[in-house]
């Protein structure tokens, strides 16, 4: 009865769990959807704790307990903008459950296991170890403890090729002799260690790749888990996580014209090439605040390009207000945004959202780019590479036939930058250079607050 | 192989299946929350370390079970809250008067926001 019982909120919750993935693929249904699911987790816990193996219930509840007082703030404290390194930390929490419960099952069952349980076990600590050593360090770049900055040095590919094999090697003979503990324990250290080489040469740009990899690699490491420990509902939720992570890596290295096996094989972080390119003889023209107030205080459309400068400055606020202000002068303000467009999928939206930018101004690549043609000004905000317009007419560019937003097609465009420097890629951009193009140089806080200002008084 | 393993590989292609169609549907402007909605939801492995954790299989495992607990439970509170303090973000634009300026001027939307 017991066991029936448990089962039916297995099943429940499956479902809630598809359901509530399905709500988000409208913003009006998402909340709504979501909350089911975490009724569906509800159950699922009291189905779990009800059944009969489950004998004691001290250290479960300071699992609980502990991990409720620590959850609370991580969700209700963690600002928008520290959203990337916020995901990053939580792959590596739920790695680390799925590890530790492998390990477990390992420590009592040994020598005993079958081979399809010691497959499942292994694959769980596998992708469980190297997510958490992999997610700590996407953690570190993003939170700027360690450097932002692609880590390379000589011999990199054979040392992680070498790494990688030797760990199958591990794997597949504990397949056929599982009693062998040395190997087992070895084999997490060495898929640790994976984590830490796979992400280090991984540069900042290249993140929402990582952080959509690692997320797969998490779901995994459950649905796994589901299979050694012979839960479904484990298994179904580690396959949706991984599905979900899978599809956002291949959209977002779509977005950056990398290739499915560079995903697929983490080696996306090559150094990229020398610029094609140099800005020697092209001057750039520079525009006063005045100035640029009064294009966009007359202007019908504006396209706002958000990048990652505007995330790195906070500068999503005074995006608003001065959106607002452009819309009571007559004008219409939409955003542009690039699927790689900061630092991890839809990264954009999330911070222009807090911002209480209503979300149908956001707009998708494919959606808005027919229109920058109309648009009296784009503004770019702290955005580079994703509009180059290199990526489109230059062959020998290295980032030549990545989809980008066509902001050299509007009538004008006004760039917020910090500086001359060159974006991720190290490579110059035409469009700095267009005769179009203005530049307003600054932290895009303060450049915005002066426009806000300025557009005010015009 | 054995049966039930066999039929548990039935469950992990198809439910990855399911996942494949729905998440293919999910647009860009949700991603992030896709992300930690999807890191909540796989959060469930708290049932494997509740029964770790509460089956008085020896010290080695009520404390690795006690850890994942502990772990899993984070990811379960914190990742919905996260999330549904997210989603509660996207508003729409309460002014009608936007609406009309998009008919004009933007492309059909079949649905995609």
């Amino acid at each position: 009865m017991r066991e029936t019982f448990t089962q039916v909120t297995y099943l429940v919750a499956s479902v809630l769990f598809i359901l509530g993935l399905r709500s988000l693929t409208k913003p009006d249904t998402a909340r709504r959807g979501m909350q089911y699911a975490a009724v569906g987790m509800l159950l699922a816990i009291i189905g779990t704790l009800v059944q009969h193996e489950i004998v004691r219930y001290d250290w479960i509840a300071y699992g609980l307990i502990l991990g409720t007082i620590i959850g609370i703030p991580m969700g209700t404290e963690v600002p928008m903008t520290a959203m990337p390194q916020r995901i990053a930390i939580s792959h590596m929490v739920g790695a680390l459950a799925a590890t530790l419960v492998g390990v477990a099952e390992y420590w009592l069952h040994g020598a005993s296991l079958g081979t399809a349980k010691i497959s499942a076990i292994g694959f769980e600590v596998l992708f469980g170890s190297l997510t958490v050593t992999g997610s700590f360090m996407a953690f570190g770049k993003l939170q700027g403890i360690i450097t932002g900055r692609s880590v390379t040095y000589k011999g990199q590919n054979a040392v992680n090729i070498t790494l990688f094999g030797v760990t199958l090697i591990m794997f597949i003979y504990l397949i056929v002799n599982p009693g062998n503990a040395l190997v087992f324990y070895a084999m997490i250290a060495l898929a640790l260690l994976i984590g830490i080489f796979m992400v280090l040469p991984i540069g900042g740009a290249d993140m929402p790749v990582v952080i959509s990899l690692l997320n797969s690699y998490a779901g995994l490491a459950s649905a796994a888990t589901g299979f050694a420990i012979g839960n479904n509902v484990l298994i179904i939720a580690g396959a949706l996580d991984g599905a979900s992570g899978f599809i956002l890596s291949i959209v977002m290295s779509k977005a950056m014209n990398r290739s499915f096996n560079n995903v697929i094989f983490g080696a996306f972080g090559a150094a990229p090439t020398v610029s094609a390119k140099t800005a020697t003889g092209l001057t750039v023209r520079s525009i006063s605040a005045e100035d640029a107030a009064i294009q966009l205080a007359y202007a019908k459309l504006v396209i706002v390009v958000p990048g990652y400068g505007m995330a790195v400055a906070q500068a999503q606020h005074q995006v608003r207000e001065l959106a607002e202000l452009i819309e009571k002068k007559g004008g219409e303000v939409k955003y542009a945004i690039h699927p790689v467009a900061g630092r991890m999928p839809g990264h954009m939206n999330v911070l222009l959202a807090e911002a209480n930018v209503p979300y149908d101004r956001l707009y998708d690549m494919e959606e808005i780019n027919g229109e920058f043609e109309r648009a009296d000004v784009a503004l770019v905000i702290g955005a580079n590479d994703v509009v180059n317009p290199a990526a489109r007419n230059d062959k020998s560019s290295p980032i030549y036939g990545m989809p980008i937003l066509n902001a050299d097609k509007a009538q004008s465009i006004i760039v917020l930058k910090r500086s001359m420097n060159p974006g991720f890629a190290g490579i110059e951009n035409e469009l700095f250079y267009d005769d179009k193009t203005t530049l307003l140089f600054g932290d895009a806080k303060t450049s915005l607050s002066r426009l806000v200002t300025e557009v005010k008084a015009v | 192989m054995n049966p039930t393993s066999f039929i548990q590989l039935y469950v992990f292609v198809l439910a990855a299946f399911v996942g494949y169609q729905i998440i293919t549907r999910v647009p860009p402007l949700l991603h992030t929350p896709l992300m930690s909605a999807t890191n909540a939801i796989s959060a469930i492995s708290l049932v494997g370390s509740l029964v770790a954790a509460g089956s008085n299989r020896g010290s080695v495992s009520t404390i690795l079970g006690f850890a994942a607990v502990t772990a899993a439970t984070i990811n379960v509170v914190g990742g919905f809250v996260i999330t549904d303090r997210m989603l509660k973000m996207f508003k729409r634009d309460p002014a009608p008067a936007s609406k009309e300026a998009k008919a004009s001027g933007a492309p059909p939307e079949s649905g995609k926001r």
